[in-house]
């Protein structure tokens, strides 16, 4: 018992240190993330002052990107594909996981390592064989065509799988068990049983997943040839008119772009790091 | 109640079924153009062309005298060498105090995520302004310092590291995901023990910390490894009229692949490339899975 008083204070002491370094560290990581805000909410006069704050915020910028750029378009774009894609991701990842966890066949070690070790392979290999085949079967005119040719790459992720598999492994079997014994189908158990007991792994491969599709550039910059289709890391990189560049839109547009992302994050940070800490990553 | 066998059978038939989508697609989406890509490296492919000839080992031999692909190859050497100790220790650090915080836990990691889902355009042209010459708060700083301004990202020999920086500010929310998830799977217990011993905040983070960190750390250095030999958005947004900086100083293989296959349609000539980075990758995560992956049996 007469430990624990200076025990107690010194613990205090390292987390107000710990965070006043944090503080400051929030300060510095965050400044580039706040000046593109600041920015989106100066008028154009004012673009290249050296003033931090904008001496005359104006929505200006936001209004423009609303109503005379193809914003809202693009954004649905960007919707459509990541949501199809992480629907299809958290399906089919999910599934092949815990079919490698939980069934005993032969060739199982070898799909498994076969799947892993397309991680190695670098995408920029691939995106070559894919221009190809997608201009051999003029996918990108028509509007399901296009859409397929962005998303397709994705539809399911080699990460994923060996993520819910780790998760898989740890569910007891009694449980799938007892629902065989019930009469119960293989996929009603996959999908009624093993699937909501692993909630927190699919809300972080979610995210995850949703992110790197609303964010992705080198394929749709090369599969995207018709402007109705672009997403929108395209559609913004693409800003670069003749009347050169309008950083004041790219700034609001980008604004816009993480709001929704970081309010998700913000509720569901919780679960997330609880999801890859139960899918496995410790080992 | 059936026999062994055809318990066997059943679940071998049902794993099949499941899989056959799933397999199809690695097939087709990744296996298949893989060795597209190892023949098309075989051919002089150029897709403006009417006909393709075989060539034979010919890309690799000019590939191997491409004095822009060899720098574009230490490039990429560079930015790995750089960012990804750069990230996992910074990631590691924040997290570790993260991890202390209790108060406004939330709002805390929320911001340190902030710059990975910041759009990289907007991203690369607030770093250009931040580390401008002329009138950068970079600089700023450096002259309040009573240090000398330094010309960054317009410079040949600070345009790399400068690059690399804005990488490592946006992985580094990932990292502290990362590193967080990988902490909070340590017992409490193995700490409480360190101290009744008599051990010190430094000694457990060597002994307790680091150690049951190994599998998130030699995740963290294969993925991120992986990660920056295909470094490319970041580059390409960073300088989008000169594509590759001053002299070529932020050029990397991606980007050179990318300008290959999609700026002069030398499909064969940038499957070679893309053959030489599968071989690089697949060598150095051999190397770092071997070396790294440790086993702690507890």
């Amino acid at each position: 018992m007469t430990h624990s008083a200076p025990l107690r204070r010194r613990v205090e002491v390292k987390t107000v240190l710990a965070y006043v370094v944090l503080t400051l560290g929030i300060l510095v990581t965050l400044f580039p993330f706040v000046w593109m805000l600041l920015t989106s909410l100066k008028s154009f006069q004012e673009l290249f002052n050296l003033t931090f704050l904008p001496a005359q915020p104006t929505l200006d910028n936001y209004r423009q990107v609303l109503t005379e750029t193809k914003f809202l378009l693009w954004f649905g774009n960007s919707l459509l594909v990541a949501s199809v894609t992480t629907v299809s991701v958290l399906f089919f990842d999910s599934l092949v996981g815990y079919t490698l966890a939980k069934f005993d066949f032969p060739g199982k070690n070898l799909i498994f390592l076969l799947i892993l070790s397309t991680l190695m392979i670098p995408t920029e290999m691939l995106v070559i064989p894919w221009f190809v085949g997608v201009s051999d079967l003029q996918l990108t005119r028509s509007v399901p065509g296009a859409y397929f040719a962005i998303l397709f790459p994705g539809l399911i992720s080699a990460f994923g799988v060996f993520l819910m598999r780790q998760f898989f492994e740890s569910l007891p079997t009694d449980l799938l068990e007892a629902a065989r014994i019930d009469g119960m189908g293989e996929f009603g158990i996959f999908t009624r049983i093993a699937m909501p007991l692993v909630r927190p792994a699919l809300a972080s491969l979610g995210i995850f997943t949703f992110l790197g599709n609303w964010n992705a550039f080198l394929w749709p910059l090369i599969v995207i040839q018709q402007p109705q289709f672009r997403t929108l890391p395209v559609g913004t990189a693409l800003f670069n008119g003749e009347a050169g560049t309008q950083w004041g839109l790219i700034m609001a547009a980008s604004s816009l772009a993480v709001i929704p992302v970081l309010i998700v994050f913000a509720i569901f940070q919780k679960q997330i790091i609880d999801g890859i800490v139960l899918t496995g990553l410790k080992g | 109640m059936p026999a062994p066998g055809s318990l066997k059978r059943h679940q071998t038939r049902t794993a099949y079924t499941f899989l056959l989508v799933p397999l199809v697609f690695f097939l087709i989406v990744r296996f298949v153009p893989t060795l597209m890509s190892l023949r098309m490296s075989l051919f002089d492919w150029n897709i403006l062309k009417e006909q393709q000839p075989f060539i034979g080992l010919d890309n690799y031999r000019e590939l191997a005298n491409d004095a822009k692909f060899v720098t574009a190859l230490k490039n990429t050497a560079l930015y790995t060498v750089i960012g990804v100790p750069a990230q996992i220790i910074l990631g590691l650090a924040v997290a570790l105090m993260l991890s202390r915080v209790t108060a406004l836990r939330g709002l805390y990691r929320a911001l340190y995520f902030a710059p990975y889902v910041t759009p990289i355009v907007a991203a690369a042209w607030v770093w250009q302004w931040l580390f401008s010459p002329q009138f950068g708060p970079v600089n700023t700083a450096l002259v309040w310092l009573h240090l000398q301004p330094q010309s960054f990202l317009t410079s040949p020999s600070q345009a790399l590291a400068t690059t690399a920086g804005l990488v490592v500010w946006q992985n580094l929310g990932f990292q502290i995901v990362l590193f967080l998830a990988g902490l909070a799977a340590i017992p409490r217990t193995f700490y409480e023990a360190a101290e009744i011993d008599g051990a010190s905040g430094t000694q457990s983070f060597w002994s307790i910390t680091l150690p049951l960190l190994n599998p998130t750390i030699v995740f963290s250095v294969v993925t991120g490894t992986i990660s920056y030999l295909q470094l490319f958005t970041q580059v390409v947004n960073l300088n989008f009229t000169d594509q590759g900086g001053p002299l070529g100083s932020t050029m990397t293989v991606a980007l050179y692949i990318y300008q290959m296959a999609f700026g002069r349609f030398q499909m064969g000539y940038a499957s070679a490339i893309t053959v030489v980075l599968f071989v690089i990758i697949l060598i150095i995560t051999v190397i770092q899975l071997k070396f790294l992956t440790r086993r702690h049996d507890l």
